[in-house]
């Protein structure tokens, strides 16, 4: 698998860029997306993104569904690919170190 | 990935012509957008399938078992030898090219080798090297060629350009079924660990938690409480789904795509509101199961052996919970399974009884054998009973049409039904021109496990053909809304229509079912399921001329 150097770390990613492991994640991790995404700043509403999709993940093990996520966050879908230009999955799930859903998606 | 697609007006162009050399001697490129990422090897390895190994197709070593040709070599004539079908069809081809333009991706591709005469070739010029007198003495001008990675290579690449959909079958005159020999191509590369990662992935997680998608039990009810607060905001009313019910009447199976992606979600809310209906007004005793929390099975695009054992799930859970019969849900390949192999592969079900509609006595004879019932039969059999309270002028701002489902259609012959239903909860319905539905549907592009995201191009290419039609009701008609009965249709279409008709949405044919349901106790219903104000009701109809 593919690995990227950044800010002194060493992370191993899947083909779509994904890090190998939830465990992974750390700040830096955070910081290398928000590059990649072209994000220019993060605020309170990209981390409360992240924070609800950690939080759900570790108590279920994937990722929340996209109506959900719209829920608990307050934000429309819309106003998730603002923050978030690859949307929630591509995006927001990547930077919060999920891994990607698979099957009739 | 999205920025490197090409635009609609270049993927138009597509060249029908012949290349300059004979397809044996053209070689194949391996093209980025055209192919699926490699398996996981953490996912083959979970459910013990063969040389679990991190590869990438893009790479000249494949990382393979050292004997990987003997296997194949000795997987092929296992299978010729166990399935009497895939013999006749390595044989009684007589290259009549009924089947060649037939195919949506030879269609949207112009690749000579999507041509499912051409595909099936791939394997058979194999076959008549190691397995026919002829070939193996007459060689190239038999149309025999050694095995080799080269064609190894153009074996995987093509055998995962093919959606299985088996519209080519339905021109064969000799009936041959290319979907099987492409179903036996993807076993013999799973042999030496040729998956791909859409599908193996999946497997895997549907072997450790029941779905494809990898929900947990409290996960899978946290979903379904989610939609019961959904439903109780749009209509006032608040279901009440059953889990693991023992003794249930019935075990409700859908695809796991139903509860977690939109829109399938909305087909899913539809599943739950009509369930509420029945269980209120005649006592309909349903449960869903955490368990058999899949209906769709992605072994089937892995091998007869994993399928097996996936669909296993199903009857077991109907006996420990000591149902009557199994009510399936709106899905594609699940239905191919259900209908194809399941009796004779896991049952028989002598344990479940034949199914009988509790609250119209109609007997599903259909479904004598297998006892599983597609629900839409189950639906329109309830409104041609008359006992579903329906106000269609509900949908009335929507212009409907109808994609037959290539497993459902041709895999089991559900033609009426749907249509049924929607006509009778929408007021708006338009055919597709008559070649492109029921037994001559075209595939969404992206069915046996080819719906991923880096083969967008294989996907948009190979969905032309539908867009296409879809266009044209669109363009004659109007029609905004195209219905469905599967969660890889659902799933896809989508992405297919933003690309090529971007004014037509997406919908399972329960959602609009449930949309038109009245149930007792309602609030006024001014918002549809996906919380849109219904124009017309509660003067929104205003505010929609205003813009």
């Amino acid at each position: 698998m593919p690995t990227v150097e950044f800010m002194g770390k060493t992370f191993t990613v899947d083909e779509d860029g994904f890090i190998d492991s939830y465990d992974n994640w750390c700040q830096e991790w955070v910081q290398w997306v928000k590059k990649e995404e072209g994000i220019e700043e993060l605020n309170e509403e990209h981390q409360k993104i992240i924070d609800v999709l950690r939080d759900y993940y570790e108590k279920n093990g994937i990722a929340p569904m996209v109506r959900v996520l719209s829920k608990v966050t307050g934000f429309k879908l819309k106003h998730i690919y603002e923050l978030f230009p690859s949307g929630p999955g591509k995006g927001a799930c990547k930077m919060a170190g999920l891994p990607k859903p698979t099957g009739c998606v | 990935m999205a920025e490197e697609l090409p635009k609609p007006e270049e993927l138009i162009q597509i060249q029908h012509h012949s290349p300059k050399t004979d397809w044996i001697s053209t070689p194949t490129n391996i093209r980025k957008g055209m192919y699926c990422y490699a398996s996981n090897p953490k996912s083959v390895e979970y459910v013990g399938l063969p040389n679990a190994r991190e590869w990438n197709p893009m790479e000249e070593d494949w990382k393979l078992p050292e004997n990987w040709q003997e296997i194949i070599h000795q997987g092929f004539k296992e299978r010729l030898e166990r399935f009497r079908s895939f013999k006749v069809f390595m044989d009684i081809c007589v290259r009549c090219g009924a089947c060649a333009d037939k195919c949506h991706y030879f269609i949207g591709t112009g690749d000579p080798k999507n041509m499912p005469v051409l595909r099936a070739e791939l394997l058979r010029s194999v076959y008549r090297n190691d397995f026919t007198r002829a070939g193996r003495i007459l060689g190239k001008l038999n149309g025999a060629r050694p095995m080799s990675l080269d064609v190894l290579k153009e074996w995987w690449y093509y055998l995962f350009q093919c959606s299985e959909c088996r519209r080519c079958s339905v021109f064969c005159p000799y009936g041959i079924d290319t979907a099987e020999i492409t179903i036996m191509g993807r076993e013999l590369l799973n042999l030496i660990g040729l998956n791909i990662d859409w599908i193996a992935t999946p497997v895997a997680n549907c072997y450790r938690t029941g779905n494809h998608l990898g929900i947990q039990p409290h996960a899978f009810i946290d979903m379904l409480d989610f939609f019961v607060d959904d439903i109780e905001e749009v209509t006032g009313v608040r279901v009440e789904p059953q889990f693991n019910k023992k003794g249930a009447d019935i075990l409700f199976i859908t695809p796991s795509g139903d509860v977690f992606a939109d829109p399938g979600t909305y087909t899913c809310m539809g599943y739950m509101m009509l369930f509420h209906y029945l269980q209120e007004k005649y006592g309909f005793d349903i449960t869903w199961s955490t368990y058999a929390s899949e209906g769709g099975n992605f072994g089937f695009f892995t091998s007869h052996e994993t399928m097996k054992r996936l669909n296993s799930k199903m009857y077991a859970e109907a006996k420990r919970l000591g149902v009557k019969w199994i009510l399936g849900g709106e899905c594609g390949h699940m239905w191919r399974v259900i209908n194809q192999y399941m009796d004779t592969m896991n049952g028989p079900a002598d344990f479940l009884e034949e199914p009988v509609s509790p609250i119209t006595g109609t007997k599903f004879e259909n479904a004598k054998s297998t006892k599983m019932v597609h629900i839409t039969e189950f639906t329109a059999d309830l409104i041609k009973h008359g006992k579903l309270d329906l106000d269609p002028s509900r949908n009335d701002h929507l212009k409907v049409t109808y994609h037959d489902s290539c497993n459902t259609s041709r895999g089991m012959g559900i033609f009426d039904e749907p249509r049924y239903v929607i006509q009778n909860v929408c007021n708006h319905f338009y055919e597709m021109p008559a070649n492109t539905i029921r037994e001559n549907t075209f595939c969404c592009g992206s069915g046996a496990g080819l719906n991923a995201g880096e083969d967008m191009e294989l996907r948009l290419t190979g969905g032309l053909p539908r867009a296409n039609a879809v266009k044209y009701v669109h363009e004659k008609h109007g029609v905004n809304m195209l219905a469905c009965i599967c969660a890889i249709d659902r799933a896809a279409l989508p992405p297919l229509m933003d690309y090529w008709v971007p004014e037509v949405n997406v919908t399972g044919v329960h959602e609009l079912v449930a949309n038109a349901l009245n149930l007792a106790g309602q609030n006024d219903r001014t918002i549809d399921l996906r919380h849109e104000d219904l124009p017309g009701i509660e003067g929104e109809s205003e505010e929609e001329a205003d813009e």
